[in-house]
C-alpha cells in the first residue's frame, strides 16, 4: 500500500506535463540551434525566402506578369543607386521593362514551388518505393534497386531535356508554356526518386531486423502497416535531411533548364529564365540583371544546403557533442 | 481438445552448405491455464520453438515437418490472413528486450490502440478506455499520463509491464513469453515474474516460458521442457525436474546454479559447449560433454522414454535399451559408423 501511495505522489510531483512548445524548449534541437550561428543565419534567411515568396504579390511594387503594366521604354534600367537608376525601380529593370525586385520575388516563389512539388513527389515515389524493396528485399528488391540504378545512370539534366524538348516539339511551344510548371514538376520529381528510395531503403534494412518489427508480426499486423506505421516514422531523420538538399538541388536543376530555354517561360519567369534572360545583355554592361537573380539564388540554395548539414548533424545520435 | 498440440514438429533452416535441423521431433501439449517452462542453453532451440508456434520463423528457416494444432486448427498450413488474425489475438508473445520491443517513436498509446484496431472495429475513445485498463491491470502508476508518453520516457520495468498490457490487450488464450525478464534486474525480474504468473492465473490464460533461468521455472511453470541441440531430453512436472533431474545435462544445469557452491569455491560447470547444429555428433548429441558417456551413446541417440515421473532421452535412466542396442544391433550399427 505504501508503494502505491508513494508512486501516486512521484506521479503528481510530475503531473505538471509540459506542452510541446516547452517540451521543445528543452529539447537538443534548440539548445544546438541556439548555439550555432550559422544554423541561426541560414534559418533567418531562408524563412525570409519563404516570407518574400509567400507574400510577393504584396511585397512586390508592379506586377511583372501584368503586360499592361509594362512599358518597354523602361527597359533595362540599372539599379537606383547607381547612376543611371531611377527611383521607381530599386534593382532596375530587365530587357523587357520589368521591375527587377518584383521579377525576383515571382520568380523566387516560382522556384520554391517547383523545387517544393519536385521534391514532394520525389519522396512519395522514393518512399513507396525503396520501403517497398528494403521491406519485400528478395526479387523484389533487386528489381526495384536495379530500376533505380538504370535511372541513376541517366543524368537528371539528359533526362529533363530529352523529355522536355520532345515534348515541345511535339506539343507546340504555346501548350508547353501554359504546361511548363507543371511538367518540371513532374521531370524533376521523377528523375531524382531513387536518391529517395536508396536512402530509405538502406535506414528499412536496419530498421527491420529490430524487434519492435517482430513484435508487429506477433501483434499479428499486416505488411501496409508495419512499413507506413511502424518502420516508416523511424528512417524520417534521413528523409528529412535529403529533402533540405533536395529542395536545393531541384531549384538548381530547374534554373539549369530555364537557362537552357527549357524551364519556365519568359512571360513568368523563375529566378533561372531571369538569370538566362539577362545573360544576352551581360556584354552590353547590364551585369544587373543576371548577377542580382544569381545572387538570390546561390543564397537560397547555399543557405538551404547549410541548413541541410546542420540538420544532418544535429539528427545523427553518433555526432551527438552533448 | 488441447489449447495448444505441437506434433513431431520439426524446423529447417536452408544454409548455403544444406539445411540444418533447429528442432526436430518437438511434442508438447497445452491446455487451458497451464504453463510450461522451456529451458536449455543458447542456442538449443528454445526462440525458434517459440516463434514456430505462430508460424513466425524468419528465413531461412521454415518449418520443414509436424503440426501445430491451435484449438484443433493446423497452423503450419494456415494462410496468412488467417494467421494474422490469430497473432495477436489469441496467441500473443513477450520479448527479451522491452527496450527493443516497443517502437521508439510512437507513444505508448498508439500502440496499444493500434493493436486493438488491428484486430476489431472499435472506436478511438474506446480502444483508449481498454488501453487504459490493460496499463491499470499490469500496476502502472498514473496509466492516463503513460497513454502520451513515448517508450524512451520510462524505465525498463515499466517497459516490460506495458509490453505484457499489450499482449494481453486482446485477451488471449495463450501468451509465448521469450526470457520476459532477461533484460531487467533482477528485483525487477521478480516482480515482473509475479506479475505475468498472477495475470495468468487470473484470466485462465496459458503461458509457454522460454528461458535459461531455471529459478524462473521453478517459480512459476508447473511442466518443463528440457532442450538440447534442437530436440527435448527431458520433460515432466517442473518439481521433479527441479528435485530429481535424470538427464546428465538437466543435471549439470542443476549442479551449476551458485546456491549449489560454497563461497569462494568455483561455480560447477558442464565442460565444453553445445555443438554447432551443422555439426552434431553421431548418437547421442550431449555425448562429448556427457561423464557417464558409454559406447552406445557414441553409437545411437537414446529415444525419449517415460520414468515413473517423467520423460528422458538417455542410455543412463534406460538402460536396457542400450544393452538392446548392443546385442540386437551392434554389427548394424558399426557397418554404419
Amino acid at each position: 500500500m505504501s508503494h502505491a501511495s508513494e508512486s501516486v505522489a512521484i506521479a503528481q510531483s510530475v503531473d505538471a506535463a509540459p506542452s510541446r512548445w516547452e517540451k521543445f524548449k528543452e529539447s537538443h534541437y534548440w539548445h544546438s540551434f541556439k548555439k550555432d550561428r550559422v544554423a541561426q543565419i541560414s534559418f533567418t534567411v531562408f524563412v525570409l525566402f519563404v516570407l518574400a515568396a509567400l507574400f510577393s504579390p504584396l511585397l512586390a511594387p508592379t506586377d511583372p506578369y501584368d503586360l499592361a503594366s509594362i512599358d518597354i521604354m523602361d527597359s533595362e534600367i540599372p539599379p537606383s543607386w547607381s547612376e543611371e537608376g531611377e527611383d521607381r525601380f530599386w534593382l532596375g529593370t530587365d530587357a523587357q521593362g520589368r521591375d527587377l525586385w518584383s521579377t525576383i520575388l515571382y520568380g523566387t516563389r516560382l522556384s520554391l514551388i517547383i523545387g517544393v512539388c519536385a521534391v514532394l513527389l520525389q519522396a512519395f515515389i522514393g518512399i513507396v518505393l525503396g520501403l517497398t524493396a528494403g521491406y519485400a528485399g528478395g526479387r523484389v528488391d533487386s528489381f526495384i534497386m536495379r530500376c533505380a540504378d538504370i535511372q541513376l545512370s541517366f543524368s537528371t539534366m539528359m533526362v529533363a531535356i530529352i523529355f522536355l524538348a520532345v515534348f515541345q516539339a511535339a506539343f507546340g511551344s504555346e501548350l508547353y508554356q501554359r504546361l511548363a510548371l507543371i511538367m518540371l514538376i513532374m521531370v524533376i520529381g521523377i528523375a531524382e526518386w531513387p536518391q529517395y528510395a536508396r536512402t530509405i531503403r538502406a535506414s528499412v534494412l536496419a530498421e527491420k531486423k529490430k524487434e519492435y518489427v517482430d513484435a508487429a508480426r506477433v501483434m499479428g499486423f499486416g505488411s501496409g502497416r508495419i512499413m507506413f506505421r511502424h518502420i516508416l516514422p523511424n528512417t524520417l531523420s534521413p528523409i528529412l535531411v535529403i529533402s533540405t538538399v533536395q529542395v536545393a538541388n531541384a531549384i538548381i536543376t530547374e534554373a539549369s533548364l530555364s537557362f537552357l530555354g527549357l524551364g519556365m517561360p519568359v512571360s513568368q519567369p523563375s529566378l533561372g529564365s531571369l538569370i538566362a534572360s539577362g545573360f544576352e545583355f551581360i556584354f552590353s554592361g547590364s551585369w544587373w540583371i543576371t548577377v542580382i537573380p544569381g545572387i538570390a539564388l546561390i543564397t537560397l540554395v547555399l543557405v538551404m544546403n547549410l541548413l541541410g548539414d546542420w540538420l544532418r548533424d544535429v539528427l545523427n545520435p553518433k555526432l551527438y557533442k552533448g | 481438445m488441447a489449447l495448444l498440440s505441437i506434433q513431431n514438429l520439426e524446423v529447417s533452416f536452408g544454409l548455403r552448405d544444406g539445411p540444418v535441423k533447429a528442432l526436430q521431433n518437438i511434442n508438447l501439449e497445452l491446455n487451458r491455464g497451464d504453463r510450461v517452462g522451456i529451458v536449455g542453453e543458447s542456442g538449443a532451440g528454445k526462440s525458434v520453438l517459440g516463434f514456430s508456434i505462430l508460424n513466425l520463423i524468419a528465413k531461412p528457416g521454415f518449418i520443414s515437418n509436424g503440426k501445430v494444432l491451435f484449438e484443433g486448427e493446423d497452423l503450419v498450413h494456415a494462410s496468412q490472413k488467417r494467421l494474422r488474425q490469430i497473432r495477436g489475438d489469441r496467441i500473443s508473445m513477450i520479448f527479451q528486450d522491452p527496450m527493443m520491443t516497443l517502437n521508439p517513436v510512437l507513444t505508448i498509446g498508439d500502440q496499444m490502440v493500434e493493436c486493438l484496431h488491428a484486430h476489431k472495429k472499435i472506436s478511438k475513445k474506446d480502444a483508449r478506455e481498454v488501453a487504459l485498463q490493460k496499463l491499470q491491470l499490469v500496476q502502472i502508476p498514473s496509466p492516463e499520463k503513460r497513454l502520451d508518453q513515448y517508450p524512451h520516457e520510462l524505465s525498463g520495468g515499466m517497459r516490460q509491464r506495458i509490453v505484457i498490457a499489450i499482449a494481453l490487450i486482446m485477451d488471449p488464450d495463450l501468451i509465448v513469453a521469450d526470457e520476459p525478464t532477461t533484460a531487467l534486474d533482477v528485483t525487477i525480474q521478480a516482480e515482473i515474474m509475479e506479475l505475468l504468473l498472477n495475470l495468468c492465473e487470473q484470466h485462465n490464460v496459458a503461458l509457454i516460458l522460454v528461458t535459461h533461468d531455471l529459478g524462473v521455472v521453478a517459480q512459476v511453470t508447473e511442466r518443463t521442457v528440457v532442450m538440447y541441440a534442437g530436440r527435448v531430453i527431458e520433460q515432466g512436472p517442473t518439481d521433479e525436474i527441479i528435485k530429481a533431474p535424470q538427464h546428465p545435462y538437466t543435471q549439470g544445469l542443476m549442479n551449476a546454479l551458485p546456491q549449489n557452491c560454497l563461497p569462494g569455491q568455483l561455480l560447477n560447470q558442464i565442460p565444453g559447449s553445445m555443438p554447432n547444429l551443422q555439426n552434431i555428433p553421431q548418437g547421442c548429441a550431449f555425448n562429448p560433454r556427457c561423464e557417464f558417456v558409454k559406447e552406445s551413446c557414441l553409437k545411437e541417440r537414446p529415444d525419449l522414454q517415460s520414468t515413473a515421473t517423467h520423460d528422458v532421452a538417455c542410455f543412463k535412466v534406460h538402460p536396457e535399451r542400450s544393452e538392446l542396442l548392443s546385442t540386437g544391433n551392434g554389427s548394424d550399427v558399426k557397418e554404419r559408423a
